[in-house]
C-alpha cells in the first residue's frame, strides 16, 4: 500500500519476466524465474496478503525451481531459442 | 504462426487495457468501496469470525472451516497430481535405453555436517508454522511443503538413496492417501453424529476436554490442516525423487 | 489527470506482465521456455486478484490482535463472571452485572480475507500442474530426443506416416 516501493517492485518485475524468456542458458532461466517469484511474493506481504506471501515464498523457491532444475538436469541444457 | 503471434498478443493486451481504464465500471486501486471489498460475504468473514469459531486468523478460518469442501478437493489435487506423476514416468528395473546419469560427486564433508544441524531446526519450524496456523500466517500447505523440502534437502547433500532409507517411496505413498483419509475423517465424524458432512462444531461431544462448538470448530481445523500436512509434504518428495532419477529412484542428482 | 495515473497503474503493469507471459507460451520454440511462460502468466494472475483486496493504506493484515482476545464473546463471557470485574466499569454496582457485549472488528481496519484464500489454492494447484508438466517433457525427451517445438513436429509427423 505504499506507492513507491509498489511502483520500484513493479518495475523490476517486467524485466525479470522478459529476461527469464530470452535467455538461452535454461539453467539460468530457472534462477532468474526464482527470483521473479521472490519479488512476487514482496510484492503481495508489503500488500497485505501474508498468508499468500508465505506460500509463495515457500513454493517458488524451495518446490517450484528445485523441480525446474531437476528436469533441465536430466534433459538439454540450451535451448536454441 | 509464430510471426503473428506478437499482433495476437498485442491486440489482447490493447483491449485489456482498456478494459481496466473504464473510469465509470472499474474501480480503482485500493479503494474500501470498491463491490469486491463491500459484498456482505467478505463483511461477515471479518466481523463474525471470531464469533463462529475462536480462531484470530481470518483466511485460514475461511479455509479450513467455511470453505472446507474446497480445500479437501485441493488436496484431492496434490494427490492425484503425484499419481499422475507415478504413473508417467516410473519405471521398474533396468530400461537399458538412454544415459544413465548420475551426478558423480562423493558427499561434502561441510555441506554434510552443515545439514546435519540444519534439517532437524527445518523439520521442527515446520511444525510450529503448522501448530500456529491459527494466529499468524501458517497452517497446513506452507508447514507442509516446508517439510518436504526438508526431505529434499537430505536427498540433495547426501544422495537419494540415503533420504529413501529413511522414507521410502511406499511409505510416502501411503502418508499421502492417510492425509486425505484424515480430512475426509474427520467430515465423516460429523456425520455419525447427526450433523452435515464437514461441520466440526458437533464433534465436541466426543473429543475429551472441548466443551462449546467453537472450541470444537477449532480442533476440527487443527486436525484438519494435520492430514493436508501429511499429504502435501510426502507428495513434494516424492515427485522431487521422480523428476530427478528420471523415474528409476535410484541416482541422480 | 495525476490522480488517472495514480489509481489504474497497478492495473496496467498487471496487463502487461499478463501479456509477457501469454507472448512466452505462444511463441517460443523450447518446451521449458513455454512452461516459464504458463507460470508468469499464473502468478500476474494471482497478482491481480491480491491486489482486488488492498483496502486503503491503513487497513491491517486480515489476522485479529491480541490473539482475539478485544473481539470474542468468550472472553468477555469469562471476563463477566471473573470477581475482579468492577474495576472496568463505573456505572454498576455489585458484582451481578450483564454480559458486556464484545467489540466488532471494523469491516474497514483489515484487508478483505476472500481472494486471499482463492489464491492459496490457486498457487497449490499451479505447483501440481507444474510438476506434471515436467514430467510429461521429460518423458518427450526419452522418446524422441529433443525439447525444440519444430523439431518435435517433424519427427511426430514422420512417425504417423510410418
Amino acid at each position: 500500500m505504499i506507492f513507491a516501493f509498489d511502483f520500484i517492485i513493479l518495475l523490476f518485475l517486467i524485466p525479470a519476466a522478459i529476461i527469464a524468456l530470452q535467455l538461452k542458458d535454461l539453467l539460468a532461466a530457472a534462477m532468474v524465474f526464482g527470483i521473479y517469484s521472490f519479488l512476487m511474493c514482496l510484492l503481495w506481504a508489503e500488500m497485505g496478503a501474508v498468508d499468500v506471501a508465505f506460500t509463495e515464498a515457500a513454493v517458488g523457491a524451495g518446490v517450484s525451481a528445485v523441480f525446474m532444475i531437476a528436469t533441465i538436469f536430466n534433459t538439454k541444457r540450451n535451448s536454441s531459442d | 504462426m509464430k510471426k503473428l503471434s506478437g499482433i495476437i498478443v498485442l491486440i489482447v493486451g490493447l483491449l485489456l487495457l482498456y478494459g481496466v481504464s473504464d473510469p465509470d465500471d472499474f474501480p480503482s486501486w485500493g479503494t474500501p468501496d470498491s463491490p469486491a471489498n463491500k459484498s456482505p460475504v467478505s463483511q461477515y468473514f471479518i466481523t463474525d469470525t471470531i464469533v463462529d469459531t475462536e480462531v484470530p486468523n481470518m483466511v485460514t478460518a475461511v479455509l479450513a472451516d467455511y470453505r472446507g469442501y474446497d480445500t479437501m478437493f485441493e488436496t484431492v489435487v496434490i494427490f492425484v497430481a503425484g499419481l499422475g506423476i507415478f504413473s508417467v514416468v516410473r519405471v521398474f528395473g533396468h530400461s537399458g535405453s538412454g544415459r544413465v546419469v548420475t551426478a558423480d560427486t562423493k558427499p561434502d564433508m561441510i555441506i554434510t555436517n552443515t545439514c546435519r544441524l540444519l534439517i532437524p531446526v527445518i523439520q521442527l519450524f515446520a511444525l510450529y508454522v503448522l501448530a500456529h496456523g491459527h494466529s499468524s500466517p501458517g497452517g497446513g500447505f506452507q508447514g507442509g511443503v516446508i517439510l518436504g523440502a526438508s526431505f529434499i534437502l537430505v536427498a540433495l547433500a547426501w544422495d537419494l538413496d540415503t533420504a529413501l532409507k529413511r522414507f521410502s517411496e511406499k511409505q510416502a505413498i501411503i502418508c499421502a492417501g492417510i492425509g486425505i483419509l484424515i480430512y475426509a475423517g474427520f467430515g465423516l465424524a460429523s456425520v455419525f453424529l447427526g450433523e452435515e458432512f464437514l461441520n466440526y462444531g458437533i464433534i465436541h461431544r466426543i473429543l475429551p476436554g472441548v466443551d462449546s462448538p467453537e472450541m470444537a470448530r477449532y480442533y476440527g481445523m487443527l486436525g484438519v490442516e494435520i492430514g493436508v500436512m501429511f499429504t502435501v509434504a510426502s507428495v513434494m518428495f516424492l515427485i522431487y525423487g521422480l523428476l530427478a532419477t528420471r523415474g528409476r529412484m535410484t541416482g541422480g542428482l | 489527470m495525476e490522480e488517472f495515473i495514480h489509481s489504474r497503474f497497478n492495473y496496467w503493469i498487471y496487463v502487461i506482465l499478463m501479456m509477457i507471459g501469454l507472448w512466452g507460451m505462444i511463441s517460443k520454440n523450447n518446451l521449458i521456455k513455454k512452461l516459464i511462460g504458463m507460470s508468469i502468466f499464473q502468478t500476474a494472475i494471482i497478482l491481480f486478484y491480491v491486489s482486488i483486496a488492498v483496502k486503503s493504506e491503513t487497513a491491517n493484515i486480515p489476522i485479529l490482535p491480541h490473539h482475539g482476545h478485544d473481539f470474542s464473546p468468550k472472553v468477555a463471557l469469562a471476563h463477566a463472571d471473573s470477581p475482579y470485574h468492577e474495576e472496568d466499569h463505573g456505572d454498576h454496582n455489585g458484582h451481578h452485572t450483564h454480559v458486556e457485549t464484545p467489540k466488532v472488528p471494523d469491516p474497514d481496519g483489515y484487508a478483505n480475507p476472500l481472494p486471499h484464500v482463492l489464491m492459496l489454492t490457486a498457487i497449490v494447484v499451479g505447483v501440481a500442474t507444474l510438476g506434471l508438466a515436467l514430467a510429461i517433457t521429460q518423458k518427450i525427451y526419452r522418446e524422441y530426443g529433443t525439447l525444440e517445438e519444430d523439431e518435435l513436429l517433424e519427427k511426430v509427423r514422420a512417425d504417423d506416416h510410418d
